[in-house]
């Protein structure tokens, strides 16, 4: 409705009202809507997330373990799919998944500044002049905007390293995770990468869990106390575990020291299947 | 009007007398936004107040400051108040960084001047937020609030003969909850207190205080959809941090905004098959 002259001038709306899209796409118009969006990609992100680190517990069983690993997730269909078929529609998956989770928070974000901008008051960035007394708002609620896209690029990087194999170059070999991984988590600089983008990661788990029960509007008073253990278990769960993979290659506790298999992408393939099969 | 100038002028003589007889008094300085209008721009002023009576409330403080202000001829700070009960939700301010100050569950009228220490700075900015307008100095337009009680935050009955007691039974956890809900008085520190100036708290208890009752339940979903959409005309979109619920004079529960958006959700569902859609 246009404001009138005999209204206000709060009345005036900030935003305009966008012609409706059909069912059920309007939901997505909406912000609430959108932070529902938001939520069901958070949980399938995070479901990845949990998955893809107890999977990649296999690197402390050795060479063989892990490649058996990696062939197993091509293989996911058995013989009634096309071979890695079923992994590309997860993987696709995922992506529409991220490019979603990315295109509500970066949105809704924006909602939010253009919200809070002052009228007749131009000082910085902040609402207040005075200092912010958060009592609530805690650091991982606060930063999300922050350790999100510090996992995003951390994601591209990972990929660049353990799937493209740019990073390590002629030392990568393809189809051989265990070698890649302590090839590349054995430098330095790389495994403090890993440790600070997986400490964004469960800081992020940590308010992003707790707050998709009150995005999809999942609660009960009775029960609520453990949204909180839940999301603090989470990204406990995923903080240890994926911690782990960087210290303890640092620590040298795993390495290919007592390695039998060649590392090439033929006969060294070859060997770690054969050993696998052996178990 | 002038019943609170009397009651202002009576304490203004008493806080420069009392200081023999009874009460603590303190000496404050003020910093405090003044802006000329709408599109003024604006800026801190800063106040000395000394001889101020701990048992004033912050709005009385404010009172003192203005009489001072008038008899040395100049514009007094124009201030939103009425009931000075702590229950109309006129009152506003922004105080050190918190809505309504820093007493959970208080609003600013009835904040007292002995929570604060002598030669305290205080800080006194008006609610922000884009659809929260600066009408001068520290009075903002929220009349936003109103166009969403207008899109649904009512219900329609039938008038006629008076109906029988108890006609409409009431389960005793929904008129709780309901009343939980009703307790919210509209004053907007939630959006204020919000870092996205969001309006969920105040949105979701006018739709819980309505939709969890029995008299709500036939445009509960048509309200729902108004009352949401009509929000998110003025406001920002919550990142659940919980400061409205801090801020709250009248402890809203973050539950009512769960609650809200699943019952958003699921109002798009119903009422499309409402209007023969499904």
């Amino acid at each position: 409705m246009a404001p009138t002259a005999t209204q206000a001038a709060g009345s005036a709306p900030v935003f305009k009202t966008k012609r409706p899209l059909p069912f059920p796409l309007n939901i997505y118009q909406s912000a609430i809507g959108r932070k529902w969006v938001m939520a069901w990609t958070g949980i399938g992100l995070l479901g990845f997330v949990i998955v893809h680190m107890i999977g990649n517990l296999h690197l402390y069983e050795g060479p063989s373990r892990m490649y058996e690993y990696a062939e197993t997730l091509r293989d996911l269909g058995g013989g009634l799919l096309p071979r890695t078929l079923l992994l590309w529609i997860m993987r696709v998956g995922l992506l529409a998944m991220f490019v979603v989770h990315l295109h509500s928070a970066y949105t809704l974000k924006e909602r939010s500044r253009l919200a809070s901008e002052r009228a007749g008051f131009v000082g910085g960035a902040k609402k207040y002049a005075s200092k912010r007394d958060y009592i609530a708002a805690n650091y991982a609620s606060r930063t999300m905007r922050w350790t999100g896209p510090i996992v995003g690029l951390y994601v591209l990087f990972h990929l660049a390293d353990l799937t493209w194999g740019w990073w390590l170059g002629d030392a990568y070999v393809r189809g051989d995770p265990y070698h890649n991984v302590v090839e590349s988590l054995s430098s330095i600089p790389v495994a403090i990468i890993y440790v600070v983008a997986n400490v964004a990661l469960a800081i992020h788990i940590f308010h992003g869990t707790w707050s998709m029960f009150q995005s999809l509007g999942v609660n009960n008073p009775r029960y609520n106390g453990l949204r909180r253990n839940l999301a603090t278990a989470l990204a406990g769960v995923v903080l240890v575990g994926n911690l782990s993979f960087p210290v303890l290659v640092q620590a040298g506790l795993v390495d290919e020291d007592n390695r039998d298999c060649p590392i090439n992408d033929t006969t060294g393939l070859e060997c770690l299947g054969e050993t696998a099969e052996a178990h | 009007m002038s019943g609170a100038n009397d009651v202002t002028s009576q304490a203004g003589q008493t806080s420069q007398t009392s200081q023999q007889s009874h009460g603590r008094t303190l000496s404050l300085t003020l910093r405090i936004w003044r802006q000329d209008g709408p599109d003024a721009p604006g800026r801190f002023h800063t106040f000395d107040a000394p001889n101020i009576s701990e048992d004033m409330s912050f709005l009385e403080l404010l009172d003192i400051i203005n009489e001072r202000l008038i008899e040395g001829g100049d514009v007094p700070i124009e201030f939103d108040h009425d009931c000075r009960e702590g229950i109309c939700g006129m009152c506003s301010l922004m105080i050190n960084g918190r809505a309504h100050g820093h007493e959970l569950a208080t609003t600013t009228c009835q904040l007292h001047m002995r929570k604060f220490s002598d030669g305290d700075v205080i800080t006194v900015e008006p609610f922000r937020a884009k659809a929260f307008p600066v009408v001068r100095d520290l009075v903002v337009d929220r009349s936003s609030f109103d166009r969403i009680i207008e899109a649904g935050g009512y219900i329609s009955v039938n008038t006629g003969a008076v109906g029988d007691a108890n006609q409409t039974p009431v389960p005793k956890e929904a008129a709780d909850t309901s009343m939980d809900a009703a307790a919210c008085i509209g004053c907007g520190a939630c959006v204020a207190a919000c870092p996205n100036s969001a309006a969920q708290l105040f949105t979701s208890a006018k739709l819980a205080h309505l939709n969890l009752i029995p008299q709500g339940q036939p445009q509960r979903w048509e309200r729902t959809e108004a009352m949401v959409e009509t929000m998110e005309q003025f406001f920002g979109s919550c990142t659940n941090h919980g400061e409205c619920t801090e801020a709250c004079p009248k402890e809203i529960s973050l539950d009512f905004i769960a609650f809200m958006n699943r019952d958003y959700v699921k109002a798009k569902i119903k009422n499309r098959k409402l209007t023969g859609q499904s």
